[in-house]
């Protein structure tokens, strides 16, 4: 989504309901972030959106990137906010093979998923342990990678790379990943921010 | 994963070349400058990504022939990046930034500044910045040509020329001309 880059336009604050409604709206979206959501938007600081071509809007908050959100879709998460806040964002990883494709701009494809560098969730892989924080849903990802329910079609998804620690790249599935096991083909993901595209690339001083 | 960091979240040390975080510097096209910034200003980071045993367990798990071909793709990047860069460079040194005092009336003048674009300078911003240190009116305004410039009122192209020398230190002096253009109103008039 945001191969070329970007120039930077003008801010603009929100209004505080308008930022209580973005902040509920995160909640709902990401529940695991609950225990963090002061440390991500501090009440006092004051939310910004800027407008990206596309219909395209960043939320911006002490000059850090928080969410990008096209039109009305699900809000996703800028990637140096997942490189904060790992554990808080739904993960699939990718086979090394993959990444150099992923990160220049294709379409995230279920074989990528599917082969033995990739991980897919597997419910059951958290059983036993403790919710991260007060609020949030018992659910995460086990020591191999692999997040402990399976992802609906339309949910917003972390993409870690194997043998890497931090994420490459977010998106929305338009897969389950269910049907991605089943399938084993075809794209996975659309809509995706990745590292060192026009978004990242994106100076906000 | 493992260091779950408490309150202001996990701190992330991101290349300072390439702005990726520095195990996706290989993909980034510039590699070998990563690995020397890396090697400069965090070098456990560098010893635990570039080593060998690293590089080995990482290119254990991929087939030869995938091996050979993301060799391929990587060199063809960094080509790709080396070209770019080589080709910016050139456009920089040929750019010249002109400075034009205009006549506007009998002993009254403008100046324009034109070029600055090409140093990847926000127009704007320096506008502003002359609008500041010389007290007078400056603004961005689009010449007939299609480009922009930016226009100071006042004679003030030597202190332009000393300003930008002495803040923007990318521009080289002999990219800087100073030009005098005297007719305007009385080339027309006469």
């Amino acid at each position: 989504m945001f191969k070329k880059d970007l120039s930077a336009s003008p801010r603009q604050k929100l209004k505080s309901s308008i930022q209580r409604h973005i902040r509920q709206s995160v909640l709902t979206t990401y529940p695991l972030l609950t225990p963090f959501i002061d440390d991500v938007m501090p009440k006092k600081a004051s939310l910004e959106q800027m407008k990206l071509p596309d219909r395209v809007s960043l939320y911006v908050c002490d000059n850090q990137p928080l969410f990008f959100q096209h039109d009305t879709d699900a809000l996703l998460p800028h990637l140096k906010l997942v490189h904060r806040f790992p554990q808080c964002f739904p993960t699939i990883r990718i086979d090394r093979g993959a990444i150099r494709f992923v990160l220049s701009g294709a379409t995230l494809m279920a074989p990528g998923l599917t082969s033995k560098g990739g991980r897919l969730p597997e419910p059951n892989a958290r059983e036993g342990k403790e919710p991260i924080g007060e609020g949030a849903p018992n659910e995460g990802a086990d020591e191999e990678g692999r997040w402990s329910r399976e992802l609906e079609k339309g949910e917003p998804v972390v993409v870690m790379a194997e043998g890497k620690e931090e994420a490459a790249a977010v998106g929305i599935l338009v897969m389950g990943t269910k049907e991605i096991k089943e399938k084993g083909k075809g794209p996975v993901m659309e809509e995706t921010h990745f590292l060192g595209d026009g978004l990242w690339n994106l100076s906000l001083d | 994963m493992a260091d779950v960091a408490p309150n202001p979240g996990r701190s992330v040390i991101y290349c300072g070349v390439c702005t990726l975080p520095p195990e996706y510097c290989e993909y980034g096209g510039t590699n070998k400058k990563c690995q020397e910034w890396l090697e400069k200003s965090h070098p456990e980071l560098y010893q635990r990504i570039w080593s060998v045993e690293a590089l080995e367990a990482a290119t254990a798990s991929l087939s030869v022939e995938a091996q050979e071909r993301a060799a391929k793709d990587a060199k063809k990047k960094a080509a790709k990046a080396k070209a770019a860069e080589e080709k910016q460079a050139e456009k920089l040194s040929n750019s010249v930034v002109t400075i034009k005092r205009i006549e506007r009336n009998k002993r009254k003048y403008v100046t324009s500044v034109s070029g600055l674009e090409a140093f990847g300078l926000e127009l704007k911003k320096v506008a502003k910045d002359f609008g500041k240190k010389f007290a007078t009116g400056s603004s961005v305004t689009k010449t007939p040509s299609g480009g922009e410039e930016i226009v100071v009122q006042g004679d003030v192209s030597d202190e332009i020329e000393e300003f930008l020398l002495e803040k923007y230190k990318e521009i080289p002096e002999d990219n800087i001309e100073l030009v005098e253009d005297k007719k305007k109103k009385g080339a027309a008039a006469g």
